[in-house]
């Protein structure tokens, strides 16, 4: 009947398939023939391989359907055919999700794998297992390790791999198999050698103790299996990791002798593993990266991908390293598989000279549009480095980087030009016209919303002050026409900034909000009415505070502090200035090179530490009364790393308070620590309030205690002050396995390093994405001028760095990256003083011998003024 | 480096896929879940026939992974594992699956040969891979653990022991008929 229906197949073309219309219930209805007796073999063998054949093209089988099919095959178990057997064990394992009971055939499994017949007792194991459950476990317990050291290559590693899959689901059974697995380690089959390893790691990996023996035991011994010298070189290198170990390590020598392994497999799996190795010196690379260059010439295209793709990482950090490659790359360029080819220009890229750009480019533009996203993505940023090495190439990458833009791709791709571009921009003030441009067409035809803000937001950044701000106008507008609301809103606000900042494009403006007024989504309709108010003001100031430089207060800050305003209604209207700052300014970070492998991890607003910090000292009820938190320092270390207590303390700044958290740790498992305080000694005339002891400090758990001091009032320009620090505690000794304390303690104290207070704790860095608005805005009414000489400054980087890190504030415009070759540059800094003083510095710094610097300094407050420039002089 | 220091482990495979020159899916095995539902995994297995049918490359980097693969005639290949595997291992898997098969049917790895046996697919992939983990990578190894008798012979051989097979019962029935002729 079989031999029919593949005749008639036949005859209706030769590219059929006798599987095409099986219909699920047809064949079930079919499987009602493994009841009859005698068995026949022949057809039964085909019915299960048409059940397994619709399961395998995801066919949904429900568990009456399964639980039915199951049953019926379990009869089949009475044949002795051997391929129907097999057929059996494929069944049961596909089967074992699905259908109920699944256990009846264990006594069946349990004979099978134990019988005569070798051919059985493997696949018997591997289906077993796939039906067993702990409590099953145990009952199966001693054939199964019997099976581990069985003599027979496939038993033993079918015991070894079912093992493995059981760990998960119960391990306190599968560690008891131990030492047969150790005895399984030493067999002479690879195979069952490499099955071993694999599980001894997996039972030992949380000790380490036990791993580092394992390790020296199989290096010293060696391996016939290449799959477990891989496993064996991961193993090595996470260990290395973990430990911290240095590069003199025997475990270090070991992977590195693995590159003079006979096997290829083994040989780049030992370069991958020292290349991806974290502080490697470039001559530690090297013989990692000569073994992956005799790889590039390889015949097999596998080993050559492997090998570039090695060394693009490589070309990463080390670009010096990879140089001596740049002839075994450069005939790669025109291989023919497209990836190992971009993977190879996209290396040079990073390790030829500014003269090679061009070739390269023009090569890979010639093929871009075959190669898949994810190198797509390789390009871009290979590009975006190239942008900041070579800046003078920004035109021919530009051009690239619109005709990628036109092409087809998903959303990681576009996103990675979008910001490629952004950053040339950025970079190169004379590429920002045409950067622009090649934006505005892109998202003329954008459906990625996320993108389209991102421009927008950028457009009405950039676009004002360029020479011809009206030609983004009708780019924008078309938005607010076409696209969804999130677009549409955000056109708003873009365009709502080319009104504030050009006056001869206002009215025009004025006529669009109109417009835009009449929205059929709230939240633009909002913006529009909101700006067309500030807007007909024509007012400067307002412009730079609601058009131009937004809110800079922290959102999580202002949700809670509106929450507890609507709680304790009253007469007085919400106070902006008593919500707290964002910490972070986020458009300022370094957008971060996204990993070849795509995250598809949606970026979470997390709460940021200050509010972290907010909320644990607000659950302090000594702390209550001080307000909101003005600003939270990164931790300063009191004592040395390796000493007794670890102490590190974080500046908390109130409007009138300051609060010192120490966090503190004990290191010595001897004793526990109770009552412990820090005891502040003022050089100024800072006034210690309050201690908060931490009660208890056992053995390495963190615990902080806190210090409340009050800031000077009648003399504000005091912002700087010493303290000195000392720990005071009660010492219970007690026993360091039990941690049982003894009764009595003793009082003891230890000294920590001072502790500084400095102006930068009493401002909080705030961006103003447009910074002359915000220096218009403030107003000259409390300027200040000053000239100093840095005469111990040598470059202006190092001028510009100095001032940052000392006044605390935030560089806006990004005016803390010095141009290359200049002699004269301006700084401009914008931050809040402690009281919610607006505060902007501008210092225009001259290098002549030493650093010149003219300070101007604009706050809405003046002795805020004079405790900046005090505190520079 | 973006790659973090590989967490030592057996599990390599991450999915063996067998396409036909239309890029349907004949066979299939997904052993994680990277691709949970029947209909993410078509769109993978479309996705990465497209990528590959044309050219003669054997390895890309698709969706975060990489792919190793294989055509013959009117079959392609694939095994995929993560973008930080050794490559030469997916690669070893790959051919340990290629030259089975190849000595199953006899060098005659094409669609039709495949379909009429898929039997002896599904051990030998059942014998290459288990739940991920390398079992074995000897294509020698892995034929005579499959020890498919019947598919080993070629069609016509196969008729006449399978008629052999059936002779005794004939004998039986031709012997009880004259029994009861007589």
């Amino acid at each position: 009947m079989i031999k029919k229906f593949d005749k008639k197949d036949e005859e209706s073309g030769s590219g059929s398939n006798p599987f095409q219309h099986l219909e699920k219930s047809a064949v079930l209805q079919e499987a009602r023939i493994f009841n009859e007796t005698p068995i026949n073999p022949r057809r039964c063998l085909h019915i299960l391989t048409k059940i397994i054949y619709l399961l395998n093209q995801g066919e949904h089988f429900g568990t009456m359907e399964a639980t039915e099919a199951f049953f019926a095959m379990t009869r089949l178990f009475q044949s002795n055919d051997q391929t129907l057997r097999r057929m059996c064990y494929l069944t049961i394992k596909e089967l074992a999700n699905l259908s109920e009971d699944v256990i009846i055939v264990t006594s069946s499994l349990t004979k099978d794998m134990t019988g005569k017949e070798d051919v059985y007792r493997g696949p018997a194991i591997r289906a077993l297992c796939r039906i067993t459950d702990t409590t099953m476990l145990q009952a199966i317990e001693r054939y199964m390790k019997q099976a581990i050291v069985d003599k027979v290559p496939s038993v033993s590693s079918s015991a070894l791999v079912s093992s493995l899959h059981m760990v998960k689901m119960s391990y306190d059974v599968v560690k008891r198999w131990v030492n047969e697995a150790q005895e399984a380690a030493s067999s002479d089959n690879v195979m069952v050698q490499y099955h071993a390893l694999g599980l001894l790691y997996h039972l030992r990996k949380n000790d380490r103790l036990a791993v580092t023996k394992m390790l020296n035991k199989f290096t010293k011994s060696g391996l016939k299996s290449p799959f477990a010298y891989c496993m064996l070189i991961r193993i090595a290198s996470k260990l290395l990791d973990e430990t911290e170990g240095g590069h003199d390590s025997p475990l270090f020598d070991f992977i590195e002798s693995c590159l003079r392994n006979k096997n290829e497999m083994v040989v780049y799996e030992a370069a991958s593993a020292i290349v991806h190795m974290p502080n490697c010196t470039a001559r530690e690379l090297a013989p990692a990266v000569s073994v992956l260059q005799l790889f590039c010439s390889s015949p097999k295209a596998a080993l050559r991908y492997a090998a570039v793709r090695t060394l693009n990482k490589v070309a990463m950090k080390h670009p010096s390293a990879v140089t001596a490659c740049n002839l075994d790359l450069e005939n790669l360029i025109t291989d023919s598989n497209r990836s190992i080819a971009t993977l190879a220009i996209t290396t040079l890229l990073k390790t030829g000279s500014e003269s090679s750009v061009d070739r390269l480019m023009k090569q890979i533009s010639s093929f871009v549009s075959e190669i898949s996203d994810e190198f797509k993505v390789v390009v871009v940023q290979a590009i975006s480095a190239l942008c900041q090495k070579y800046p003078r190439k920004h035109s021919v990458m530009m051009n690239f980087l619109s005709n990628m833009l036109r092409d087809d791709g998903g959303f990681d791709y576009k996103r990675a030009i979008v910001d490629c571009i952004i950053s040339i921009i950025e970079e190169n003030p004379d590429s920002k016209e045409t950067g622009l441009a090649h934006l505005c067409e892109f998202i003329e035809d954008c459906e990625h919303t996320v993108l389209a803000t991102k421009i927008l937001h950028l457009l009405g950044k950039e676009g004002p002050r360029t020479p011809q701000p009206s030609k983004y106008i009708r780019f924008i507008f078309n938005r607010v026409v076409l696209e969804s609301e999130a677009v549409r809103a955000a056109a708003v606000s873009a365009l709502a900034k080319f009104g504030a900042q050009n006056d001869d494009l206002l009215p025009s403006v004025l006529v669009l909000m109109q417009r835009c007024m009449m929205d059929s989504d709230d939240e633009v309709r909002d913006r529009a009415t909101f700006y067309m108010n500030v807007l007909q003001q024509k007012q400067k100031a307002l412009n730079a505070a609601y058009i131009f430089n937004g809110l800079s207060v922290s959102i999580p800050g202002l949700e809670k502090s509106l929450h507890q305003y609507t709680l304790e209604p009253s007469e007085k209207p919400f106070d902006m200035k008593s919500v707290p700052l964002a910490t972070a300014p986020l458009s300022e970070q370094k957008m971060e090179m996204a990993p070849v492998a795509t995250s598809k991890l949606p970026e979470k607003l997390a709460p940021s530490r200050q509010d972290i910090y907010q909320e644990q000292l607000a659950s302090i009820p000594e702390f209550q009364s001080l307000g909101p938190l003005f600003k939270s320092s990164d931790p300063v270390q009191l004592t040395e790393a390796e000493t007794e207590y670890v102490v590190r303390c974080i500046k908390h700044t109130f409007s009138k308070h300051m609060v010192f958290q120490f966090d503190c740790t004990n290191t010595l498992n001897d004793q526990l620590l109770q009552k412990v305080v820090v005891q502040m000694e003022p050089s100024e005339s800072y006034e210690v309030l309050h201690y908060v002891p931490a009660a208890n400090l056992p053995y390495s758990q963190p615990g902080s205690c806190y210090t409340l001091v009050r800031l000077p009032d009648d003399d504000p320009t005091a912002v700087s002050c010493t303290f000195s620090c000392t720990m005071k505690y009660l010492v219970r000794d007690c026993d360091p396995n039990t941690g049982e304390p003894d009764d009595d303690g003793y009082d003891d104290e230890y000294v920590l390093e001072d502790l500084e207070v400095t102006v930068a704790d009493h401002i909080q860095k705030v961006l103003k994405p447009n910074f002359g608005a915000a220096w218009e805005e403030v107003g000259e009414d409390n300027e200040k001028e000053e000239t100093f000489a840095l005469a111990s400054v040598r470059t202006l980087e190092e001028a510009v760095g100095n001032i940052i890190s000392f006044l605390g504030m935030q560089p806006c415009e990004r005016s803390d990256k010095v141009p290359e070759n200049k002699n004269s540059h301006v700084l401009f800094l914008a931050g809040v003083f402690r009281g919610a003083h607006d505060v902007l510095v501008r210092a225009r710094l001259a290098l002549a011998d030493g650093v010149t610097m003219q300070v101007t300094v604009r706050s809405s407050d003046e002795t805020v003024v004079d405790i900046i420039l005090a505190s520079v002089g | 480096m973006d790659s973090p220091i590989l967490e030592p482990s057996l599990y390599t495979v991450k999915a063996v896929l067998i396409l036909d020159n239309d890029g349907d899916r004949l066979y299939a095995k997904y052993y994680d879940d990277t691709y949970p539902t029947v209909k993410e995994q078509k769109a993978f297995e479309k996705n990465i026939f497209n990528k590959t049918h044309r050219t003669d490359s054997e390895i890309a980097l698709l969706e975060g992974l990489t792919v190793v693969y294989k055509s013959n005639i009117d079959l392609f290949f694939y095994v995929i594992g993560s973008s930080h595997e050794n490559e030469l291992m997916l690669m070893a898997v790959l051919n340990c699956l290629f030259d089975s098969l190849s000595q199953m049917l006899r060098k005659n790895v094409e669609r039709r040969a495949l379909l009429e046996n898929m039997e002896g697919l599904f051990l030998a992939v059942d014998e290459i891979v288990d739940g991920g983990v390398i079992l074995e990578s000897d294509p020698q190894q892995v034929v005579h653990r499959v020890a498919l008798r019947g598919d080993d012979v070629p069609l016509t051989e196969q008729t006449v022991t399978q008629v052999r097979h059936l002779l005794p019962s004939i004998h039986s029935l031709v012997a009880t008929t004259i029994i009861l002729w007589s």
